[in-house]
Formats: structure tokens, C-alpha cells, sequence
């Protein structure tokens, strides 16, 4: 495309000389009069029934606040998908840190005596914490079968492929859960006034969510729910649901105080407590023929939901489309199923599912070109889809996507093949051996299925008083770009400098519900919806007489001005409307599953060193196909970002369990990559004209969590020859399984 | 709470803080972040983890970086202070700030304070640092969003821009 002037230039972010100078306003940087600090006490045991809370006597009570279930004005439940979450345990416990009892004081530095004064006694449960516990159904914890729910994929006829198959290719693959560790903490401010009712201050990915929870919750209409989203330190995920809960916590504080009540987690609570994504389990069976093409097979895709629903429908939908990567099934069955287990519910991290079935499906890959005795390349180059075909879902690609053209150029950037070669010669000797690996996938952008069309999301575009144009929307900056990139196509759209366009705050009061900030479809589903309602006010403006059909800024400026003048406001809704024709079938879990699909290519270089058994990334090259690239400097921030993450899911980033309990919830014990840990991450993007959302930007937030882990992985079965299975890897894992080889050698 | 509860055990310090003296009543083991945040109204310093890992609360005193969720209040007495707020003169940013913007060094902006103060330490030891420098310089900074690389670029080009050649 040609003649945009916006679209397509690093502008600077919106809210990013606040960011640089300290000015931008956090939760925990704003105080209201007379506040008080709230606390909550939590489980100390991962399943029982609670038989008596009891207050120390000897500690002086009466300046604080106390809350109990009992304290419910509305129904007690986060509402959300289903509503079996408890706001506050009433009577028994399914998971370690789940809230019973909330405080508040003015004095936050006592609320920890407080807590301390605090005891409960259980009568205790038999409790599950994985997997397999929760299939083997010992223990009934949600439900008459423990399982959230299950999905079915069905293509074709797989069960007649077997014995047409020259292999039959089986793995298992398994993900561990990981700490979306956003920089900033979760917190809220409630305050409540009979009049108004209920105000809701926080960090957080999604005010109508909020909203809809404490409506529920308090027992309030909507329009005595206000939640207004403050400058947010990072999300990823963990922001999604959770927040609901916190905003819970605070608003019955707010009610029954009649104070404001501000909840900041410390970052222990804040990991022990709070969602995390969701730990996994995936078995491939696939009948292969000779030459290397999949015929077809059946993929079981687990994963562990924790102690109440929640979000774990939707993580598995996505996972369980996902599986079969960007390759194509003639026949193929899916499972996918999300089991409980007794520990705090897993919820959203970017990915959102598929990183955990895409790890399992590159790995198989790998696997399968063992078998079949040809190149990680050219396995996947054989199996590609392409345009025409189908996926797992019978959805056609209409894409102009060239998959082999993508790999080609990942492998020439990386230095693919003649790294490996060199590789090859030099592990020969010396304690450092070197590997090479890929990893080629998919991630679709904006809600699954039918989601957008249930949705219904709204955007608004208002003409100001002094000529500029304000976005109005519930989408959330975190990082991303939201901002900057909305203003960007609302000033493209209105052929208006970019500084003339601003973006309100997220204010449930004061914007439409333009959806949730999740699914990679800010930019691709709201930005088309911000195009169009820009459009909507020059078209008003033009149709009033106020402005000719082509201006200059000054002269939209004079006619939104005189508009506004004449006749109080200017603003302009548009609504989604689900394109015609797309096909999506909620039962069979088949058709349109995606509106668009990002493709990429990613290869890791690593280096593994034997002494240490410690793995160091060398070198990353993140090449993707996301449509048209409206921002490049916040593109590239996403992917390489990503990327980070997913080297921290691949290596570093290991939640230790215990009785459903994370043990290592502070920074100095899970570990994140610091700056002196990443690679050079090369991010290259290529535009094959496939033209989505607004000025052609399909998804890219959740893609670049997908591929590291697989690409890592198989960079260092390439490199040591010894084959894993799991993320994260860390060196004692790798140790163990060099120790367990050289064993069954030495017994052999 | 009455006035002499209020100021049991508490102390008198002063400290010039972006170059003004300030005299604040605290407790001596009280948190400097929580001095500079809650008495001085410099929310600017922010709160990762409260123990010394992720780098979010760095501030200059007297020169060095520290983490202030380290620092006891009664250290920092008579200490020269310096936070992400003492940075820009007046609306002209800092060639650092000025950086993280342009280079998208700053993503959702909760490291960035004490991303910049890091550097900000960095370059004053060292005006010229080559990639490896910088690496070394912000790896007790925690960053989950960037993927430090684009913060990287802001720091060469404020270099740079510090010492053009």
C-alpha cells in the first residue's frame, strides 16, 4: 500500500514521555482521602472444610474492617465463563492460597500482625495435584468427573489409516506452568458511595470484566459499577481474570468501611495466589508414509486447569486447534481436555494454549524426521499447508501464505545449514556441543470461533472541543501499543497529523466496550473498528456541510469545532459486524476458526555446555508473516519480547510445586532471563500482501511465545543427541538424563 | 492516631534529593523507596519485588546505583539522591529519556525509571560502553517486556548523542 503517511511509522508512543520522566500514573501512585490498606487471608492447605475462624482476643480489633463471604451483598462467585469461583471460601477450600477472610486498616504496616492473629482450623482433604491424580479420579474435586471440559477435532476417517501408515510415529510431550511476572503487581482502589456506587481503580487487562464481576458481586445495576484502568506495568495474560477477583476483595472492604480501600499484592502473594499458564500434557500418534507425509493421527492435548474453571475452556479451545500446527491433516482426531486439580486456578498467558500444543506438535516433528530419516527441514516442508487446503478444523486457507518460502529465508538468515555442518565437525571434541533447531507455526488472531461475533464490540471516535479527535475504547495499554497504534489508524483514517489524535483512558463511564485486551485482537478487530468510526465523523462532517470532501487539518479542526458548537457533540460508533459467509460450527468444533492466522519461522542456535549442563541461546532468528507492520518499532518490541518469555518458558522458568503450593513465588528463586542471558534476537518480518483489520495488521502480541520452546528444544537434541521431551530444561534436568544415559551404557 | 504515637521512634533526617534539601520525620529502618514515595511524593521509583532482584526501585545515591528497598532510611541521611524525576530539565528530557522513547525502550513503563537510572550510572562511569558493557550494566534490571534488546539500542544511542564524535 502507498499514500499512508501514519500507518507504518514508528511514531512516538502516546503515553511514553510519562514513562520516561516518571509522570505516568499506577495503581499504587494514586491515594484517595481517608484510605485504608487491605489485606487477605488465605488458605494454608490445598483442600478441606473450613470449621471455625477464630480472632485473637488478646490483638486490638477495633480499627479494623473484616470481611467474610457472609459480607456478600450479590452472589458469591467471580463471575466469568461459569461462575464457580468463590469471591471468598464460604465453608471449605480447593487450593493453597485460596481467599477466606479479608482486613483493612489505615495502617498498612499492621496488617500483617493482623493476619497473623487470624486462625482457622480445616478438617482436611485428600487433595490432587496432577494430571494423571485428577484422570485417575480417586478424588471427585470439581464436578462428577473433574474434567472443565473436552473438546472433539474429528477430520476424515483416521481410524482406516493405520494400516496404510509405513510409520507409526508416538511421543509425549509435556509443558510446566509459568509466572506471566509482569514487573508491576496486581492492585485496585474500591470506593464506594451510595449514589454512585461502586469505583474501581486498578491494573488490569480488562474493565468489563471487572465490571460484570462486581455487578454480580455487590449486587449493583450497571450503571453504579464504574472501573477505570490506570497505567498498567505489564499483564501478558495475568491481568485478564484475575483482577476481578482483587476488585472483588477491595469493593466489599469499600462497602463495608464506607472508606476507599487499596489491595497491592507483595510479589509473593502475587505469584503463590495469582493465575499462572497452565501446565500441559500432549500425546501424538501419527501413521507417516515413507516419503515423509503425515496421513493423518490422533493428538490428546491435557492441560491443568487448577481448582475452578475460570478461564480453562477457552486456553484449551485454542490449544486444541493449535495442535496440529501449520500442517496438513488429510485425517486427524483431537482431544483436548482441561482437568482440575487442588491448586490455584491457571488462567491466561499469552500464548493462551497454544504454546504448550505447538511445543508438543515441533517436537513430534522432529521426531517423525527420525523416523523417516530425513531433515527437521525437510519434514516440515513436505507436510506444509498451503492455500487451498485445509486445516484441522476443515478450514480453508485463503492466505497468499508460502511457507516453504518462509523457511527458506529463516534458514539463510540464521545460517541454518552451514552452521549445522560446522557443528557437526566441531562437537567432535570439547565440552561445549552445538545444535541448531526450528520450529515453524501458526497462531490465529482474535477470538476463536463464534467469540466475535458474541462479542458485539463497540468503538467509539469523538471530535473534542479544540478540533481533536480522542479514540474511545476499553482497550488496555500494558506495553503493547494499544494506544499509539489506535491513534495511528484513527489519524490515517481522518487524514489528520497523528499528535492530533488522542486516546481516552479506559473508563467503563466513558467507553464503549470495545472487548477484551487478549487474543491478538487489539490491533486487527479493534483498530478496523476505530477505522470506521473515524470514517463515521468525517463522513458526519461532510454530510453536515461543515467540511468538503477533501481538507486540510486546520479546516477539520474549524468544522469539528463548529460542530461541536453547533451541536454539543461529535462522535461516531461502530459496531463489529461478523463478515458474511464465515462458517463455524460450536458443536463439531469445525470451520472459520480464525478470521486471520500470523505464520512463522523461528531457529534457535544454542550452545550446551557439559561441564556446566547449562544451555546458553547463541544466536535467534524470529521471522513471521503478520500481515502489513503498522508500527515497526512496536512490532519488533512485540516479537522480541516474546521471544524473551519463551526462552524464559524453554530454560529458565520452573515453578516448583508443593502440596499445590508454588515454593519459589519471589524473583530471587523463579527466574526470569536477565539482559545478560538473551541472544541477539533478529526479528525479520515478511509481507506476502495478505491484507486483514485495519491498513492489513493481522494478530502478533500471543505468535512469538509460541515457537522459542521447540526451537530451542530441538536445538539441543541437535546438538547433544539426547532427546526431551518437557520445558522448562534446566541444567539439572539435562544432567540427570546424561547421568541416567551413561548408566544404562556402563550396564549394558 | 495521635500526634506523639505518630512520631514514636521516629527520626529526623535531611537529604538533597534531585538537588533540593529536604527534612523528613521516618523511622530509621524504614525503606528509602518508601521515603521517597510516601513522604516526598516521588512515586516516579517504582515497587517490583521488595527484595533486591528486579531493579525497578534504582536510584542514584551519592553516585552509585542502589536499590532502594534495600536502603534503611537512617543510610541515606545527608545522602545526594538522584530519581527518575531529577532527570529531565524542565520539558527538555534527558538524552537517556529521550532514547528509551524513541528506540521503544520503554514498553509498559514500570522497569523504565530504574532502567534509565541504571544507565544513566553506566554512562557516567563509562561514556563510551561497547554492547557487552551495557548487557553487564542492566542485567540487575529486570525487564519482562522488551526483551531488553530495544533498551540495548537506547542506551548506544544516548551514548552517542552524549559523545558525538
Amino acid at each position: 500500500m502507498t499514500g499512508e503517511r501514519i500507518v507504518g511509522q514508528s511514531v512516538p508512543r502516546k503515553e511514553g514521555r510519562d514513562k520516561v520522566t516518571g509522570a505516568a500514573r499506577y495503581i499504587d501512585d494514586m491515594t484517595l482521602p481517608g484510605m485504608l490498606y487491605g489485606a487477605t487471608v488465605r488458605s494454608q492447605i490445598p483442600r478441606g472444610v473450613i470449621k471455625k475462624i477464630s480472632f485473637d482476643p488478646q490483638f486490638e480489633w477495633s480499627e479494623f474492617v473484616t470481611v467474610t463471604a457472609k459480607d456478600i451483598p450479590g452472589k458469591n462467585c467471580i463471575a466469568l465463563i461459569g461462575d464457580d469461583q468463590p469471591c471468598l471460601a464460604d465453608g471449605s477450600v480447593n487450593h493453597p492460597e485460596e481467599p477466606i477472610l479479608l482486613m483493612a486498616h489505615a495502617d498498612s504496616h499492621l496488617l500483617r500482625q493482623a493476619a497473623d492473629a487470624v486462625s482457622i482450623e480445616y478438617e482436611p482433604l485428600p487433595a490432587i495435584f496432577t494430571i494423571e491424580d485428577s484422570e485417575q479420579r480417586s478424588q471427585f474435586i470439581w464436578g462428577t468427573d473433574n474434567t472443565f471440559k473436552t473438546f472433539l477435532i474429528a477430520k476424515g476417517d483416521v481410524d482406516g489409516i493405520w494400516t496404510k501408515a509405513d510409520y507409526i510415529v508416538e511421543g509425549e510431550y509435556t509443558t510446566g506452568a509459568q509466572e506471566q511476572l509482569y514487573i508491576e503487581n496486581n492492585g485496585v482502589i474500591a470506593a464506594f458511595d451510595r449514589e454512585q456506587g461502586i469505583t474501581v481503580w486498578g491494573s488490569l487487562q480488562c474493565p468489563f470484566y471487572v465490571h460484570k464481576a462486581l455487578m454480580a458481586l455487590c449486587n449493583l445495576a450497571a450503571d453504579k459499577v464504574r472501573v477505570v484502568q490506570m497505567e498498567t506495568g505489564g499483564a501478558f495474560g495475568g491481568k485478564e481474570d484475575y483482577p476481578s477477583m482483587i476488585a472483588g476483595h477491595a469493593a466489599l472492604l469499600a462497602m463495608k468501611s464506607g472508606r476507599p480501600v487499596k489491595i497491592i499484592y507483595d510479589r509473593i502473594e502475587d505469584m503463590t495466589a495469582t493465575t499462572k499458564r497452565h501446565p500441559s500434557r500432549t500425546r501424538h500418534r501419527t501413521a507417516v508414509s515413507k516419503d515423509g507425509k503425515i496421513l493423518g493421527g490422533e493428538i490428546d492435548f491435557t492441560i491443568d486447569g487448577g481448582a475452578y474453571a475460570t478461564l480453562s475452556s477457552v486456553v484449551l479451545s485454542r490449544g486444541t486447534i493449535h495442535a496440529g500446527g501449520p500442517y496438513y491433516w488429510p485425517h486427524v482426531r483431537i482431544r483436548g481436555k482441561a482437568v482440575a486439580t487442588n491448586t490455584p486456578p491457571h488462567g491466561a498467558f499469552r500464548g493462551f494454549g497454544a504454546p504448550q500444543s505447538l511445543f508438543a506438535m515441533e517436537r513430534h516433528m522432529d521426531r517423525i524426521a527420525q523416523v523417516v530419516g530425513v531433515s527437521p527441514v525437510e519434514i516440515r516442508r513436505r507436510n506444509f499447508l498451503k492455500p487451498g487446503q485445509t486445516t484441522t478444523t476443515e478450514q480453508t486457507i485463503r492466505e497468499e501464505i508460502d511457507l516453504g518460502k518462509l523457511l527458506d529465508r529463516a534458514l539463510e538468515l540464521s545460517g541454518y545449514t552451514a552452521k549445522k555442518d560446522r557443528f557437526a565437525q566441531e562437537n567432535k571434541a570439547g565440552p561445549i556441543k552445538k545444535g541448531m533447531g526450528i520450529a515453524t507455526f501458526l497462531h490465529g488472531a482474535g477470538f476463536t470461533g463464534s467469540g466475535e461475533r458474541y462479542l458485539a464490540s463497540a468503538v467509539g471516535v469523538e471530535g473534542c472541543a479544540d478540533g481533536s479527535v480522542r479514540v474511545l475504547v476499553s482497550s488496555t495499554e500494558f506495553g503493547q501499543g494499544t494506544n499509539t497504534v489506535l491513534c495511528q489508524i484513527a489519524a490515517e483514517a481522518l487524514g489528520l497529523p497523528y499528535e492530533d489524535v488522542q486516546i481516552a483512558q479506559p473508563d467503563t463511564n466513558q467507553v464503549p466496550n470495545s472487548g477484551p485486551t487478549v487474543a491478538s485482537r487489539t490491533v486487527m478487530v479493534v483498530g478496523s473498528l476505530v477505522r470506521s468510526a473515524a470514517v463515521g465523523i468525517r463522513q458526519t462532517l461532510i454530510a453536515a456541510g461543515t467540511l468538503s470532501s477533501s481538507y486540510s487539518p486546520e479546516e477539520f479542526r474549524a468544522a469539528c469545532r463548529r460542530h461541536i458548537a453547533e451541536h454539543g457533540q461529535l462522535r461516531s460508533i461502530a459496531r463489529y459486524d461478523a463478515p458474511e459467509g464465515v462458517y463455524w460450527d460450536d458443536h463439531k468444533y469445525r470451520g472459520e476458526a480464525y478470521a486471520a492466522f500470523a505464520w512463522a519461522v523461528y531457529v534457535a542456535e544454542v550452545a550446551v555446555d557439559f561441564t556446566t549442563y547449562s544451555v546458553k541461546v547463541e544466536d535467534f532468528v524470529a521471522l513471521q508473516e503478520v500481515g502489513r507492520v503498522l508500527h515497526p518499532a512496536l512490532a519488533k518490541g512485540q516479537i522480541v519480547g516474546g521471544v524473551a518469555q519463551g526462552i524464559g518458558f524453554a530454560l529458565y522458568e520452573k515453578v516448583v510445586w508443593q502440596n499445590g503450593r508454588m515454593q519459589n513465588g519471589q524473583m530471587t528463586n523463579y527466574i526470569m532471563p536477565t539482559s545478560a542471558d538473551l541472544p541477539q534476537i533478529r526479528v525479520f518480518f515478511e509481507e506476502m500482501g495478505n491484507v486483514h483489520g485495519a491498513y492489513g495488521a493481522k494478530g502478533i502480541g500471543e505468535l512469538p511465545m509460541d515457537g522459542p520452546a521447540p526451537a530451542i528444544v530441538n536445538a539441543i537434541e541437535d546438538a547433544m543427541g539426547t532427546r526431551f521431551d518437557s520445558v522448562p530444561l534446566l541444567p539439572e534436568d539435562i544432567f540427570e538424563a546424561v547421568s541416567e544415559a551413561v548408566a544404562a551404557d556402563g550396564n549394558r | 492516631m495521635t500526634d506523639s504515637s505518630e512520631n514514636r521512634g521516629k527520626c529526623e533526617i535531611s537529604l538533597t534529593v534531585n538537588g533540593k534539601a529536604k527534612t523528613v520525620r521516618v523511622y530509621p529502618m524504614e525503606r528509602l523507596l518508601d521515603v521517597l514515595r510516601q513522604e516526598l511524593g516521588l512515586t516516579g521509583t517504582k515497587e517490583g519485588c521488595g527484595e533486591g532482584e528486579c531493579g525497578s526501585c534504582s536510584v542514584l545515591m551519592n553516585g552509585e546505583l542502589v536499590n532502594s528497598c534495600l536502603v534503611p532510611a537512617l543510610q541515606a541521611a545527608d545522602a545526594n539522591l538522584t530519581t527518575i524525576e531529577g532527570l529531565a530539565e524542565g520539558p527538555q528530557l534527558s538524552a537517556l529519556q529521550a532514547a528509551f522513547l524513541e528506540c521503544g525502550g520503554a514498553q509498559c513503563g514500570i522497569c523504565t525509571p530504574g532502567m534509565i537510572l541504571a544507565s544513566c550510572h553506566l554512562l557516567n562511569k563509562k561514556p563510551e560502553p561497547t554492547l557487552h558493557d551495557i548487557c553487564e550494566a542492566l542485567s540487575g534490571n529486570l525487564c519482562r517486556c522488551t526483551g531488553y534488546m530495544q533498551i540495548f539500542d537506547a542506551v548506544a544511542q544516548a551514548a552517542r548523542r552524549r559523545n558525538p564524535a
